[in-house]
């Protein structure tokens, strides 16, 4: 396992970018109460660092581009915070944001491959890993340099599926497959550590044949593009995880306090206070 | 674009599955998008494909899951995947798999996965109710986007290598596990998606898979006794011409649907009697399926067969019930 920090990297504006998602993902929110937000808010630096960090060469205007990076979203119901992501990146326009989960708007409650930018169905847990272990497995069959990512949760790995993909992409040194956990210890009814205990994720991963990483604040872009930069240096010839430590319901104080914030909403005038703080 | 290999001359039954393996086989061999993924389920013709093509085959281990999950991720690649594993394992270990990153997923990117599933009905005698499969059809036609194919022999399964192939979206093949005699010479009319093997009066058997078997021999049976059943072999269970069914199903007053699989429980004969409301079919219908209920007991598939009343005899006596039925006059209808 290998843990590591910012050190040499470029001056990046990833901690601003984040902030800047943050608060769009709020605002988004504040739209359309019925998005899932606690969820939303610990995979922030983690995707901030995937598209803005140089990791997944994609192209806009072109989201099935062949050459592309892949990044799976398993853990689509968390992800509202790609929303202004992939508008910012051009994927569609800003406008588009103003009219999540309304009629006639393609960004839903939980995020399909109708959006430009999403690769597979996300709703049903558990299915990411798999599907990208395809991914991963096609793209060495053909001789293809490009990378598949995942983005999963804690909670998600409770699906039995996960772990028949952990198996099966160790056995087939799928090392252009990276799976990134959002390990924000929580589950829909409680503490993950409450429901079903993962004990040592790195171990877990470890003993499935896999090399581990660790990044203690999650909530650092730029830390986890250190990380994500090491998986991509590495020779070791197998798939890579990184447990990315992070707080559901970040940069919120009534979601990060409570143990169901699973489905809990933000209020327009919380959202607003926040917004003038930040 | 590919062209497939010829479909070879039947000389003497196969199993199905080697039959259909062989097509895949030969045509891996000119279209190097074939991909095949097995969940640690073998035949002699797989041995040929992983010696062969060890870069376009791959065992996923005793993990269904993980088949279909890793198949919809090669067909986003652009493979055209065949996966392969026993038909209720296939088919019900991984219904979510299915139904998330197939079937919806198929709606809205393209992907061609085959899903082949060795072991209808019955096929697996003597290994019990774990390996016996009796829900496949209704769950494979629940989902709107799956194609649905139920070969009565070898020559039908290695042809519906091409329907699937072709598909634009994902497909369910169901093979039996035993070796079922020839009963087409030459491939039928998969457009056409069945095919009429006796004309009769009165009463047509409407049979899949297996049952299309006992439907001849039930026919002929009948025939000794004065009914002169028709007999037909639904083999595209999504994908037959409408048009052509109602004109070769007009001229009868019964329709008796035969199958290996739970009887009123959506398979064939829910789809049929859809059919026959959405058309307005004037003729009755009579299902035979397996009584629906697990079984635990051994014998031979002709005697399990009697014993859950799908067998020849049983099936004699429930169409000759029915023919008596039929001749009856109607009771009094409102006069015009």
């Amino acid at each position: 396992m290998t843990t590591m920090t910012a050190k040499n990297l470029p001056a990046t504006n990833l901690d601003e970018k984040a902030k800047w998602v943050w608060e769009e993902t709020l605002k988004v929110h504040k739209r359309s109460p019925e998005t899932r937000i606690a969820s939303s808010l610990s995979p922030i630096e983690i995707f901030v660092a995937l598209y803005y960090g140089g990791f997944l060469k994609q192209d806009p205007k072109n989201p099935r581009w062949p050459d592309r990076d892949r990044c799976i979203i398993s853990k689509g119901h968390g992800s509202l915070c790609m929303y202004p992501i992939l508008a910012d990146l051009g994927f569609y326009g800003m406008d588009e944001l103003e009219n999540v989960g309304r009629a006639g708007s393609f960004l839903g409650g939980i995020p399909d491959p109708v959006i430009p930018g999403y690769e597979t169905m996300n709703g049903s847990l558990g299915h990411g890993c798999g599907v990208a272990s395809g991914m991963a497995l096609a793209l060495k069959r053909r001789g293809k340099p490009q990378a598949v990512y995942v983005v999963t949760g804690d909670g998600e790995l409770h699906e039995g599926a996960n772990w028949e993909a952990f198996m099966f992409a160790a056995q087939q040194k799928l090392d252009n497959l990276v799976v990134i956990v959002d390990n924000n210890k929580r589950c829909m009814l409680g503490n993950t550590d409450d429901v079903i205990a993962h004990g040592s994720l790195p171990a877990k991963f470890a003993a499935f044949g896999w090399e581990t990483f660790e990044v203690i604040d999650g909530h650092n872009a730029n830390d986890i593009c250190a990380t994500l930069e090491a998986c991509r240096q590495s020779q070791s010839g197998k798939p890579k995880v990184v447990i990315a430590h992070t707080r559901k319901g970040n940069g919120v104080a009534a979601l990060e306090a409570a143990p169901l914030c699973h489905v809990m909403g933000v209020d327009a005038q919380t959202i607003d206070k926040l917004l003038v703080k930040a | 674009m590919n062209t497939v290999s010829p479909l070879p001359v039947a000389a003497k039954p196969l199993p199905m599955r080697d039959a259909l393996l062989q097509r895949i086989y030969e045509n891996m061999a000119t279209d190097k998008d074939i991909f095949f993924v097995t969940a640690d389920f073998g035949s002699p013709v797989l041995d040929k494909i992983r010696g062969d093509y060890p870069d376009r085959f791959i065992n996923v281990g005793i993990a269904e899951q993980n088949l279909i999950n890793v198949s919809a991720g090669l067909a986003l690649e652009g493979y055209k995947v065949f996966a392969y594993a026993i038909a209720p394992f296939i088919t019900m270990r991984c219904y979510e798999q299915i139904r998330v990153s197939l079937a919806i997923l198929s709606q809205v990117r393209p992907m061609n996965v085959t899903l082949i599933g060795v072991g209808a009905g019955y096929s697996y005698v003597v290994s019990g109710p774990t390996h016996q499969c009796f829900e496949d059809l209704s769950l494979m036609r629940a989902l709107p986007s799956l194609s649905v194919h139920s070969p009565a022999d070898h020559v039908t399964a290695a042809a519906q290598f091409e329907s699937c192939l072709a598909f634009k979206g994902c497909s369910y093949l169901r093979l039996d596990a035993q070796v079922l005699p020839i009963i087409y010479e030459q491939a039928p009319d998969l457009k056409r998606g069945f095919h009429v093997h006796r004309e009769g009066q009165g009463i047509v058997l409407l049979a899949t898979g297996y049952m299309v078997h006992t439907a001849k021999q039930v026919a002929e049976k009948l025939s000794q006794s004065g009914i002169n059943a028709g007999v037909i072999d639904l083999f595209e269970l999504t994908q037959f011409d409408e048009k052509s069914m109602l004109a070769a199903l007009a001229p009868y007053d019964g329709i008796v649907t035969l199958e290996e699989g739970f009887r009123g429980r959506g398979g064939m004969d829910s789809m049929m009697f859809d059919f026959a409301v959405r058309h307005d079919l004037r003729a009755k219908i009579n299902n035979i399926g397996v009584k629906p209920a697990y079984q635990f007991e051994l014998g031979t598939r002709a005697s399990l067969h009697e014993h859950i009343g799908i067998g020849v005899e049983a099936v004699c006596q429930t169409v000759t019930t029915f023919a008596g039925k039929l001749a009856q006059p109607a009771p009094a209808q409102k006069r015009n």
